[in-house]
């Protein structure tokens, strides 16, 4: 593997850190949408201001310098710079090199253009290269079938169903966790055996 | 004799900034991955310029006189290329750790690096009266292995198979 290769450049997107000046404002217009937030987050949806997303950036670099097993990164555009989403990879147990990915693209605009999986590829290569860790999951909401084909077209497979978890729109939903072993992502990239 | 250019060589200067311009430059360079795995053996990151800046802060005001950290700058158009530092100073024992790094990639392997070590050598050594200067090197960093062979560090050990990058020991 080459060490020279960029870790946070892809040809249509980048991993960069938050910018709290400018991103602030874009992200308090993607939590007005109330769709949208509930395939990002299991959290209830609440539209936020620029000021609080602020905050919520200063607790999230807090907790990445203090508790060490959150990694966070805004996706950009190369061509511009613009803010398109996010990649994070939290809940890491060094121990048993495990760790739990997100990500989302806050525009829907912006869905379909290869620019999540060009991030997803870009964030695997950071957690099995960089940060050699030996497993990933991610959690997906049953409605949330757009993510479900998502991971699994990147190498992702089911593991856990956690039926009857989520209480959205008048009825209940299964959460899913998916899963990537160290091993499936180098079959993946066509490396070792 | 005092040495009027002690902070000065033949190709840099070493300068102190405000913390929110070293921010500035900290922010560009460790973008570039190849250059975090050169530098430091903690997973490469990039972190925003209000993070660094508050982190930079930070240290500088735990300075209990044993900081000495400076930007090192091209004399010939006064750009700030890289950053070099002693910390870990034990007084009694007249030792130092010293870490450098140039971050405009383009100015790799031409002798800035090993011209801002000399300066901050002889600051270590007849400023600060110390006895030794020591540093840690990746294996695979074979253009700092040279620049501080240069400037006259000589290997004492190796730490054998630390690191897990790329796949390999």
């Amino acid at each position: 593997m080459d060490l020279k290769r960029p870790l946070f450049d892809g040809s249509l997107v980048y991993l960069a850190p938050i910018d709290h000046e400018k991103d602030a404002e874009i992200e308090s217009r993607w939590t007005h949408d109330a769709v949208d937030m509930r395939l990002l987050s299991f959290e209830p949806a609440k539209p936020l201001s620029p000021a609080q997303v602020k905050k919520s950036y200063e607790a999230i670099e807090k907790s990445v310098d203090g508790d060490k097993n959150l990694f966070y990164f805004t996706i950009r555009l190369r061509s511009d710079g613009r803010l398109l989403g996010f990649l994070r990879l939290y809940d890491v147990i060094w121990t048993h090199g495990a760790g739990t990915l997100r990500l989302g693209i806050g525009d829907p605009a912006d869905r379909r253009h290869g620019y999540g999986s060009e991030a997803l590829s870009l964030g695997l290569r950071y957690a099995f290269e960089e940060l050699n860790l030996y497993r990933l999951s991610a959690w997906i909401a049953e409605y949330n079938t757009p993510a479900l084909r998502f991971f699994e077209k990147a190498g992702f497979t089911v593991e856990v169903c956690r039926r009857q978890a989520i209480n959205r729109s008048g009825r209940r939903w299964d959460l899913i966790s998916m899963g990537m072993l160290r091993e499936e992502w180098e079959r993946s990239l066509g490396i070792g055996s | 004799m005092l040495d009027e250019a002690l902070f000065q060589g033949e190709l840099v200067r070493l300068v102190a900034l405000d913390a929110d311009k070293v921010a500035e430059h900290f922010f560009k360079w460790d973008h570039d991955s190849e250059y975090w795995r050169l530098l430091a053996a903690e997973p490469a990151m990039s972190y925003s310029k209000k993070q660094i800046k508050d982190l930079i802060e930070k240290e500088l005001d735990g300075d209990k006189g044993d900081l000495f950290f400076f930007m090192i700058q091209s004399l010939q158009d006064w750009r700030i290329i890289g950053q070099i530092g002693l910390d870990g100073v034990k007084w009694t024992h007249g030792d130092t750790f010293v870490g450098i790094s140039i971050g405009e990639r383009e100015l790799w392997s031409k002798g800035y690096g090993t011209d801002a070590m000399r300066v901050i050598l002889r600051y270590a050594f007849t400023e600060l009266n110390l006895q030794r200067v020591s540093l840690t090197v990746f294996e695979y960093n074979p253009r700092a292995i040279r620049s501080y062979e240069k400037a006259g560090f000589v290997v004492e050990g190796r730490l054998r198979k630390i690191l897990l990058r790329g796949g390999r020991r």
